[in-house]
């Protein structure tokens, strides 16, 4: 099951299996040679720019595109009337102004009624360049009736708030899901309310409440959103490059919209610029650019600016969260109850399997073992872009481990208890695997203690804590903060998991060449991940073949099977296992052709790296290469067994993969002036089985690096009318190298015991473990002046006003 | 991509008086461009749509470091690299080398001029901050001759200045003050962010008094980035820790920060008082009479 052995060296000198490899995609990227959407120019190709709205809640009464329409290199304006005037054949209403969320709610693709956010799409410029096409959005005249925005989550509920979704006949600002509830809720609420009750009742216990708010993010990749499409008159035939995770989801949908079968349409995903779920929902810019090409008979592309990135894709959590703790006063936890006011935005735009309307929130009961856990999300419209899971959350585990790993610093707090020793009472312990947690998730696999142990021993934990007490003595500020988390990724069983209707299966095509090369074809998009390295590496740990001897293929739905996409950590959990399985497959039928070749019974046969030979006699064998020759040649082989080795694969994963970390985080205030130092990031993760160590610790470098910017600096707020506060990268922040540390990275591996290979996803290992750390520390730093809690992003003013006992709301404008 | 206005017309200036005609050819749609790290990004967001831009980049009469005098005189062209790097400035205020350390970010620094972040006039410049300390003046260029301005006298408020239509800022100059300590504070959320708030000081110690001393400060809202009352308080005075707490409470009574995202104005005050306190102290320990 483990492949901790070392994999003998190819010819190229890269690991024949697992091992760390430099990246095959790099070789074109550091050239500046990569091919991504805004790279690609077709013949004929024209430009467009979208007008977007400048009121976060107003009512269109006129739109005048006469202006725009003289502009001399103007070829279309289109506006929400233009749509409403295209029928659409499908069973997702008539037209094209309205196009489904993957939350089974409407969008307006252009705002006919009202607009309902800031950053809107209201009408769609095509031109000769974009230049022309962005000089025309200037010269549309939209005559608006401004209403009252609804801003603050928390006010979205009241009786006289204005109502966003009037489309839909609403009279409140509710959200109801697709199962028709207004509310979700998991876990034992009788019992955890009972468990709660009794400890407040009992004076060797403590029960401790949190109000806790995960801010709206931004993803912000490097490449913005994009596409270029080109419907092909005389065939009939749609092709679309675009930015996406899931070029065959999106292409499904695109069929389900346009009510074209989807072998008319083909989806491109070039080289993808970073994605960390913003490119995973279907944008109006994108069915847009389709449109465009319909119109006007060329090929039409939209390429989105930063602002309009920031101002109008996928944003991640608005969580705004209240946890209740009970332990023991010797620290044992007895129940977590948790109420969450999920704030969507405008249109349900959430991308998370149907039947988890709030992801994967509710594994929030932690690493920790207790019997009693309950959740109760309630989701609102606000007049805010739509959006929701992104930014590397693995559907909404992030906000769940925040909120617990938050909690529990809470409780140590208020036990006066060492927050290590806390967790290291309550961790799950190996014997409990597989676990079932009191939300119904199935761990998998897991040594808890044995991981923190080894964070500790790196972190020099008992010298810190000398350290601290040193300098407090001096009035410095270090804080020391930990953060322990278990994720679930991998979605997912398709008895469970489906995202419109489709299930989470990954298909997978391996072909071997009479040659002995191989193509491996994926139905997974890599934005950065490395695929064409690590699957080569899969297939070459099953098979023997060299990985430089094996092309991966993937982002182009003519030429790779259906599946899901990456999202969600799910790329090595469900299509790396296909991977392996689809190798295994091929293995086998080597075997039969050996079988043939050296006449004997396949079962005499046994397999060494790459190799079939004869038991007992090693000499007598053949290798991969020259079974692919033979498969491909004259050789009679026995009935029932086809020629050639190519061979396919669906994989239903069983369950999710379940990696776990702990990370430790140093920090040092200046109380004088609110700022923070990271000083030190220690983080030993366990994902099982590590295919290329190498890209792991290159995915946990970036998340560490997202996880500083969210705890210090990254946030999108809005004021009362309705302003964005976070639409530029002037205002809204990403870290550099001088704001992280060099990263001490450690390493357990507990291979998943159902995954082919032991691997565990870890894309968003790090995005979701590294926040709680960073606050952890931060409000360490400040136990001395009494701070419990302050929400994210921890700038120096919020800081500041926390040690004053007045932390900063940081969802709305700061007063 | 951000996609700029039209504009009309690009022409390169061949000395500091092709520019002023340049500028008087094409009135006031025209736009200067040095360094172009404000300049550019404005227009591509479309904030800023000049006709022409008139390119200053040739101008090598405008990019020396010299003494003239009592004065250190630092051409409108010279990039903030090149202030970073001066051996000169620095011998004579430090403050330079640690307000330049953050400035912005080593791309932004190597291009980014002098000149520019005056004319530019962010209210959080933190040129502007240590030229008002330093008492500093710009010199003037139109068609008719030059003119020199004190650097308090510089700002007519946000993004306003002096330099008018047709006109060209061509140097600044800073007095030398043998024996001056200098320093500079700043907090931003992150490096290469606006400053939330900015101070830097000078200070000349002898004979156990302050014999002279200067505090500028940015994003505060302090008009002319000073503010002369603290400077009074402490000229003449020993700086003792008392003193300069004084002084710093007074600087930070004559701000009038307002809130936004970098911070609430209660805690940019604070950081008025904080960092001026924090300058005066390194500028009284590193002054030489001290």
């Amino acid at each position: 099951m483990t492949a901790v052995e070392e994999a003998p060296l190819s010819p190229a000198g890269n690991p024949i299996g697992f091992g760390n490899m430099k990246r095959v995609e790099d070789q074109r990227f550091i050239r500046g040679e990569g091919n991504y959407v805004d790279d690609v120019n077709l013949p004929g190709m024209l430009h467009s720019a979208i007008l977007r709205s400048p009121y976060a809640h107003a009512r269109i009464k006129s739109i005048d595109t006469s202006a725009a329409e003289a502009l001399p290199g103007v070829v279309a304006v289109i506006t929400g009337k233009t749509l409403e005037g295209i029928p659409r054949p499908s069973l997702l209403g008539d037209n094209f102004a309205w196009m489904p969320t993957l939350s089974y709610d409407t969008q307006a693709v252009l705002a006919t009624d009202k607009v309902r956010f800031q950053g809107q799409e209201v009408a769609f410029v095509i031109a000769n360049d974009r230049y022309i096409a962005k000089d025309a959005v200037e010269l549309i005249d939209v005559d608006y009736e401004q209403l009252e925005p609804v801003m603050d989550a928390k006010k979205a509920m009241e009786p006289d708030a204005p109502v966003i979704r009037d489309d839909k006949g609403q009279t409140d600002n509710s959200i109801t899901d697709v199962h028709g509830h207004k509310t979700w809720e998991s876990g034992n609420a009788i019992g955890t309310a009972e468990a709660i009750a009794q400890a407040e009742a009992d004076p060797n216990c403590v029960v401790v409440t949190q109000e806790i708010m995960y801010p709206r993010v931004h993803p912000a990749p490097m490449e913005t959103c994009g596409s270029v499409s080109y419907l092909d008159k005389v065939t009939g035939q749609l092709t679309m490059y675009t930015t996406s995770q899931a070029p065959h989801a999106h292409r499904t949908v695109y069929a389900m919209v346009a009510g074209l079968p989807e072998h008319k349409i083909r989806i491109i995903s070039p080289d993808v610029g970073g994605g960390f779920g913003n490119k995973v929902g279907v944008y109006p810019g994108y069915v847009l650019s389709v449109i465009g090409t319909i119109v006007t008979g060329k090929p039409v592309k939209w390429m989105e600016d930063r602002g309009e990135n920031l101002m109008s894709t996928s944003f991640a959590r608005d969580y705004h969260m209240t946890g209740t703790i009970a332990a023991t006063k010797e620290g044992k936890i007895l129940a977590v109850d948790v109420d969450v006011l999920a704030d969507h935005g405008a249109f349900n735009g959430v991308a998370q399997p149907t039947n988890y309307p709030a992801g994967f929130f509710h594994i929030f009961s932690g690493s920790y073992d207790y019997p009693h856990a309950h959740c109760k999300v309630t989701p609102v419209y606000t007049n805010k872009a739509p959006g929701g899971v992104a930014y590397a959350c693995s559907f909404r585990i992030t906000e769940a481990v925040y909120l617990i790993e938050r909690l529990v610093d809470c409780l140590a707090a208020e036990l006066n208890m060492d927050p290590a020793e806390l967790r290291l009472k309550n961790l799950l312990r190996p014997e409990q695997f597989p676990y079932t947690s009191p939300t119904g998730w199935e761990y998998d696999s897991g040594e808890y203690e044995k991981t923190m142990r080894v964070a500790m021993e790196i972190a020099g934990y008992d010298e810190l804590r000398k350290e601290q007490e040193e300098k407090r003595a001096r009035g410095e500020y270090m804080g020391i903060g930990f953060s322990f988390f278990t994720e679930g990724v991998g979605a997912g069983p398709r008895k469970d998991m489906d995202i419109l209707g489709l299930g989470m299966a990954d298909g997978i095509e391996l072909r071997v060449h009479p040659t002995g090369k191989a193509v491996l074809r994926l139905s997974v998009q890599s934005q950065g991940q490395a695929h064409e390295t690590t699957y080569a590496q899969i297939v070459a740990h099953e098979l023997g073949i060299n990985p430089e001897d094996i092309e991966v293929v993937h982002g182009d739905t003519d030429q790779t099977p259906f599946g899901l996409g990456t999202y969600g950590s799910r790329s090595t959990p469900v299509s790396g296992a296909a991977a392996a399985v689809v190798s295994r497959k091929v293995k086998e039928r080597a075997r039969q052709v050996a079988a043939a070749a050296l006449e004997c019974s396949p079962d005499d046969l046994e397999w060494e790296l790459g190799r079939w030979y004869v038991k007992g006699d090693k000499e007598r064998g053949k290798t991969i290469t020259e079974i692919a020759l033979l498969s491909h040649g004259s050789l009679e082989l026995p009935e029932g067994v086809e020629g050639h080795l190519d061979a396919t694969a669906v994989y239903n994963p069983p369950n999710l993969t379940y990696p776990y970390g702990c990370y430790i985080c140093v920090v040092d205030v200046d109380p004088g002036t609110g700022q923070v130092k990271v000083r030190r990031f220690i983080a030993v993760d366990d994902c099982g089985t590590r295919i290329n160590p190498m890209v792991v610790e290159g995915q946990v470098h970036g998340g560490l690096a997202d996880g500083i910017g969210m705890a210090l600096m990254e946030v999108i707020a809005f004021d009362e009318d309705g302003n964005n506060l976070g639409g530029s990268f002037m205002d809204y922040l990403l870290p550099t190298s001088m704001e992280c540390p060099t990263y001490e990275l450690g390493e357990t591996v507990t291979p998943s015991p159902h995954h082919p290979i032991g691997a565990k996803g870890v894309g968003e290992s790090a995005t979701v473990g590294s926040p709680p750390a960073v606050v952890n520390a931060v409000m360490d730093a400040l136990a001395p002046f009494g701070v419990r809690h302050a929400d994210m992003p921890l700038t120096p003013a919020n800081v500041w006003r926390a040690i004053q006992g007045n932390p900063i709301r940081v969802d709305m404008a700061v007063e | 991509m951000q996609t700029p206005a039209p504009l009309a017309d690009y022409v390169r200036a061949t000395s500091v008086a092709d520019a002023i005609a340049q500028l008087e050819k094409y009135g006031e749609d025209a736009r200067l461009v040095a360094g172009g790290h404000s300049l550019i990004p404005m227009m591509r967001l479309r904030l800023a749509r000049p006709e022409a831009l008139i390119d200053i980049n040739d101008l090598d009469e405008l990019k020396s470091i010299k003494v003239e005098g009592n004065e250190i005189v630092v051409g409108a062209m010279v990039r903030h690299r090149e202030v970073l790097d001066s051996p000169l400035l620095f011998e004579h205020y430090p403050i330079f080398r640690e307000c330049e350390k953050v400035i912005a970010d080593p791309v932004v620094r190597n291009r980014g001029s002098v000149g520019g972040s005056y004319c530019q006039a962010d209210p959080s410049e933190d040129l502007s901050a240590l030229g008002s300390a330093l008492r500093g003046s710009v010199v003037i260029q139109n068609s008719t001759g030059t003119r020199t301005v004190p650097m308090r006298e510089f700002h007519f408020g946000p993004y306003m200045t002096q330099v008018g239509d047709g006109e060209i800022l061509t140097e600044v100059r800073f007095p030398i003050r043998p024996g001056a300590g200098s320093a500079y504070e700043k907090v931003e959320r992150r490096v290469g962010d606006w400053a939330v708030a900015s101070v830097g000081t000078f200070v000349v110690v002898k004979n156990g008094v302050v014999e002279d001393c200067g505090i500028g400060l940015a994003a505060v809202g302090a008009e002319h980035f000073c503010v002369p009352a603290a400077e009074e308080f402490l000229i003449g005075k020993a700086p003792t820790e008392e003193n300069l707490e004084q002084a710093a409470a007074m600087a930070a009574e004559g701000c009038n920060p307002s809130s936004d995202q970098r911070g609430p104005a209660d805690y940019k005050k604070h950081l008025a008082k904080e960092l001026t306190l924090r300058a005066l102290r390194r500028s009284v320990q590193s002054s030489q009479g001290a």
